[in-house]
């Protein structure tokens, strides 16, 4: 399973964190700690791949943001890869042209992205198109709840 | 106040999350740490106010904030019972800000978390499945064992009777629960294995991670689906021999996320069985063949494959066929694929030696990649590639990657190459060439042993005294800053110097050397700053030695002794002192003392040893000094080990060369001749054993010590017979899981009638716990006859202690 997946950009600086098994917060800060260190020290091309205790530490760099996840022994660190590019793929697909600001400023679209995408650790949709299609009806549901009564609703749904 | 917020932002008309983008811009911009703060303190002053009053439509907005400022890492718990409360609100985007925030701000281990347990409850059977999704993801993102077992049975109702959506959900919530608490896997084994009946991807997906789970943590479980084997090879075929389907491809490769496991179960399922791997077999070679690797996806499922076929029962050629994949990868332009390749050959380099030899070049090569990965996998397979088929060829290149290697790998590959160079050294020049090499080359990053070993194995190799002295005199010439080499050469010119002057050697040029010249080199290193103390002792006690290997200059190395004698460092200054002593009080015993030392026996490093005649003098002042006793002729080596227990494949092998030799205590690290024999421990004698009894000969045998794994003992032979008994040789056999390492014998020889005695040390480790038996073969000469005889000891006495 993966232990955990976070999101810094190239000055260390945490977009994203999520933890899979409990973890006490200051263990948290050292992980992060260290993970941004190790994968900010790496040259341009270098392999993907990392060990650190006895995890496999799998990351990739996109644009600005370096997405980075903490796996299980066992796993494979290619489709670690592949799932990485999937959700970068989700984020982009939603956002429109993702950048990193996208995440700043929503990142708890970020995060319900993320969780129709992995469960405990684990993929929980293959397909694109099923994963995108929950968010837009979860989000719509959302904004339906929040509207004063009375709001022509054509207006607040997105053209999908 | 213009409200700029939105950059590529998505284009919804109405964002209510307004007031969190706009906190979010103003911590952006502040301009110091300080700054910062301040604004995060109002901010977080203002939620802990609003979270107070009552509800006012504003509370998810707050949390959310609360969250961002949280990932920026300043405190947040004031917002865990936020979290509850809003998760139980029925509205939509409270819950689901709500549940973010317990993932994000509760874990198993506050108390607040048992909290929710009720509303997760709830929220597992809303109508809407978008609130079943957010309980469901929750639950399986920081869900106790507590709450796990409590909610358990209804996540198993979800699992049937649900819509895939949902389905798929619950079955990553099962696995999350079955790791919680492995008991439930019973609970969750049925519904398991009809989902594997659905044709959804993520539902299919979901099973499989769920079956994985429960086969891993209960055998019988395992044994269950060992029949769902065929059902899951159809899975795959279909998979694999479907057309295009443009939701589930990835480059050409459809679903590669649930082939990889798929394939992953179907090792568990095949592991340590036949019928199983039989049944996969035909598939395996099928994905194999067909996947195509130019990508990334493709290779990901190759890769899974590989590793499959190599840990199933499969055929020869299937295995083959999966080495040669591994191959492939090593040619991969992809640093990835190169390095995942390398890490799966390392897995089978035992197994599977000979086929991974076969691409032993592409290997090496990959030693000079630039990626530190990469360099380190190829250094680990390389090492464990060596053989004595490829040593040669192999060492040049792990010198030639050592020159250039990143520094973080340097002691590593040094420790790497010594034993290679020991196991499989062609000859004894080789051997003590590429140990030189290594420490010219990085002998700051070797282990302390490095310097007595090279020093043992010196002396061991007689021939090429004159080579070694003449090797290690240039290099000490050239550069005193390493200092395990300037050791080993100092001891060399000190041990040898006699041979360096003679200025005549076979092997390689010999250089005209002064006595002069090589007291200045000696000196230079006695003085230089770069020196360790260590290394000054090496370099006056060599300097000491050469007292008695050169002619002329004599004096010079009595002058250098006297000042010495003064000297603040304590070791150097008593080494001096006693050296002088030697010149003058002693001096009829200083060719004595300062000759030649005998092959240094390997197994015994620091060995005191019980037979050495003249025992301790006690001297004025605090120096102690011993006679040597003169080595005998080292005589023929003794074979320790036989398998005398049956027939066995490779003998359990000897520590390096051992000798009947009551050598004289030689510490290994400092060449110290003056080594105190003071240090006899008297020990309360333990309970022996007579072993053998025949001829007046009596062999007892004692327990020293005792461990889970291990045990050593001591053979003690005694004679009660007129005459001496010569030629005193034990030989031991143990079961083949157990590792046995003779000391050297205090002696051959057992004088008469009881007055005196020859002991041997034995070393037994026994890792796997086999039960202890032992063959000892006892040989000796007795008035003239030469007598032989096996005994078997079957148990062994207790220790002392």
């Amino acid at each position: 399973m993966m232990r955990f997946l976070l999101l810094f950009s190239r000055q260390g600086k945490l977009r994203l964190q999520k933890w899979f098994t409990p973890i006490p917060e200051r263990e948290k800060k050292k992980i992060v700690r260290d993970m941004t260190t190790m994968v900010l020290a790496r040259k341009p091309r270098s392999c993907n791949f990392l060990h650190w205790k006895d995890l496999k530490i799998v990351y990739k760099r996109y644009a600005s943001l370096y997405f980075c996840c903490g796996l299980d022994a066992e796993e494979n660190e290619l489709i670690a890869l592949e799932m990485l590019h999937r959700y970068v793929e989700l984020l982009d697909k939603y956002f429109g042209n993702v950048c990193e600001l996208d995440i700043i400023f929503n990142f708890e679209k970020a995060y319900f992205i993320l969780d129709e995408f992995l469960l405990g650790g684990e993929i929980q949709e293959t397909s694109k198109q099923v994963v995108s299609r929950a968010i837009e009806a979860s989000d719509m549901l959302q904004e339906v709840r929040c509207c004063p009564v009375g709001t022509d609703l054509r207006s607040v749904f997105p053209s999908s | 106040m213009v409200m700029n917020i939105s950059m590529s932002c998505s284009t919804r008309a109405m964002s209510p999350s307004v007031r969190l983008q706009e906190m979010i811009r103003v911590i952006r911009g502040a301009r110091t740490q300080g700054e910062e703060r301040g604004v995060i303190q109002r901010e977080c002053a203002a939620i802990r106010a609003q979270f107070r009053q009552a509800d006012n439509g504003t509370r998810s907005h707050n949390l959310a904030k609360l969250l961002y400022v949280h990932m920026l890492g300043y405190p947040a718990h004031f917002g865990q019972m936020e979290c509850v409360r809003l998760i139980a609100s029925p509205r939509y985007n409270e819950k689901r800000v709500g549940y973010l925030g317990a993932m994000m701000l509760l874990d198993e281990k506050q108390d607040a978390s048992l909290l929710i347990t009720n509303s997760i409850k709830n929220d597992l059977s809303h109508n809407s499945q978008y609130v079943q999704s957010l309980a469901l993801c929750t639950l399986a993102c920081m869900g106790s064992a507590e709450m796990c077992r409590d909610l358990a049975p209804e996540i198993d109702r979800l699992l049937r009777a649900s819509n895939s959506y949902i389905k798929k959900k619950a079955a990553l919530c099962a696995v999350h629960i079955v790791r919680k608490v492995p008991d439930l896997g019973e609970l969750f084994t049925p519904a398991a294995r009809s989902l594997l009946c659905e044709k959804n991807h993520g539902v299919l997906h979901g099973a499989v991670v769920l079956i994985t789970e429960l086969c891993e943590r209960n055998p019988d479980t395992l044994e269950q689906f060992r029949k769902v084997v065929p059902e899951l090879v159809q899975i795959m075929k279909g998979l694999v021999m479907s057309g295009y389907s443009p939701e589930h491809n990835v480059a050409g490769i459809s679903d590669p996320f649930l082939q990889v496991r798929i394939l992953r179960l179907l090792r568990i399922l095949g592991r340590n069985n036949d019928t199983a791997s039989d049944a996969m077999n035909d598939l395996l070679a099928q994905v194999a063949t067909n996947t195509d690797s130019s990508k990334t996806a493709g290779s990901a499922v190759l890769y899974e494959t590989v590793l499959t076929v190599m840990d199933i029962k499969s055929e020869s050629g299937l295995r083959v066929l999966a080495v040669n994949i591994l191959g492939r990868f090593l040619l991969n332009n992809d640093r990835n694929i190169r390095y995942i390749s390398m890490t799966s050959l390392q897995k089978i380099v035992q197994t599977d030696h000979n086929a991974v030899q076969r691409h032993r070049g592409t290997i090496v090569d990959c030693l000079k990649d630039q990626d530190a990965s990469v360099k380190r996998r190829a250094l680990e397979l390389s090492l464990a590639l060596v053989s004595a088929v490829n040593i040669r060829s192999l060492m040049k290149e792990l010198l030639l990657f050592l020159s250039s290697c990143p520094p973080e790998l340097r002691a590593h590959t040094t420790s790497g190459i010594f034993n290679a160079a020991e196991r499989y050294a062609p000859s004894q020049r080789w051997h003590i060439d590429t140990i030189l090499h290594v420490l010219t080359t990085a002998g700051g990053d070797v282990r302390d042993e490095t310097v007595p070993n090279l020093i043992q194995l010196i002396t061991t190799a007689t021939e090429l005294h004159c080579y070694t002295v003449h090797k290690l005199y240039r290099a000490l010439i050239t550069d005193i800053s390493v200092q395990s080499l300037v050791q080993v050469a100092c001891w060399c010119i000190g041990e040898y110097g006699d041979l360096l002057l003679r200025g005549e050697c076979e092997e390689t040029e010999p250089v005209q050397v002064t006595e002069d010249d090589v007291l200045d080199a000696l000196e230079t290193v006695l003085q230089s700053h770069m020196s360790s103390p260590a290394t000054r002792g090496f370099a006056l006690t060599a300097t000491m030695k050469l007292s008695t290997r050169i002619t002329h200059n004599v004096d010079r190395i009595r002058s250098i002794v006297s000042i010495y004698g003064s000297c603040i460092d304590v070791e150097l200054q008593q080494r001096a002192v006693e050296y002088n002593a030697l010149f003058k009080k002693y001096d009829h015993m200083r060719a004595a003392v300062l000759e030649r030392m005998p092959v240094i026996d390997k197994s015994s490093p620091g060995h005191t040893n019980g037979e050495s005649a003249g025992g301790i003098k006690e001297l004025e002042q605090t120096k102690l000094t011993q006679e040597v006793v003169l080595p005998k002729d080292p005589g023929n080596q003794v074979c320790d080990l036989l398998d005398l227990l049956g027939g066995s494949g490779e003998p359990v092998p000897s520590s390096g060369l051992s000798h009947t030799v009551p050598g004289p205590a030689t510490s290994t690290s400092g060449g110290d001749l003056l080594d105190l024999l003071g240090g006899l421990d008297v020990s309360p004698a333990p309970p022996s054993v007579k072993v053998y009894e025949k001829n007046g000969v009596t062999l007892k045998l004692q327990t020293d010590s005792q461990t889970d794994t291990g045990m050593t003992i001591t053979l003690t032979a005694t004679n009660s017979t007129d005459g001496d008994i010569t030629s005193l040789t034990l030989q031991a056999a143990v079961p083949k899981s157990v590792q046995l390492q003779m000391k050297a014998p205090s002696g051959d020889v057992i004088p008469a009638r009881g007055l005196g005695l020859v002991t041997q040390t034995v070393l037994l480790n026994n890792p796997n716990k086999v039960s202890l038996k032992m063959r000892v073969r006892v040989c000796y000469s007795s008035q003239g006859a030469v007598c032989q005889d096996t005994v078997q000891i079957d148990s062994f006495p207790s220790p002392a202690w």
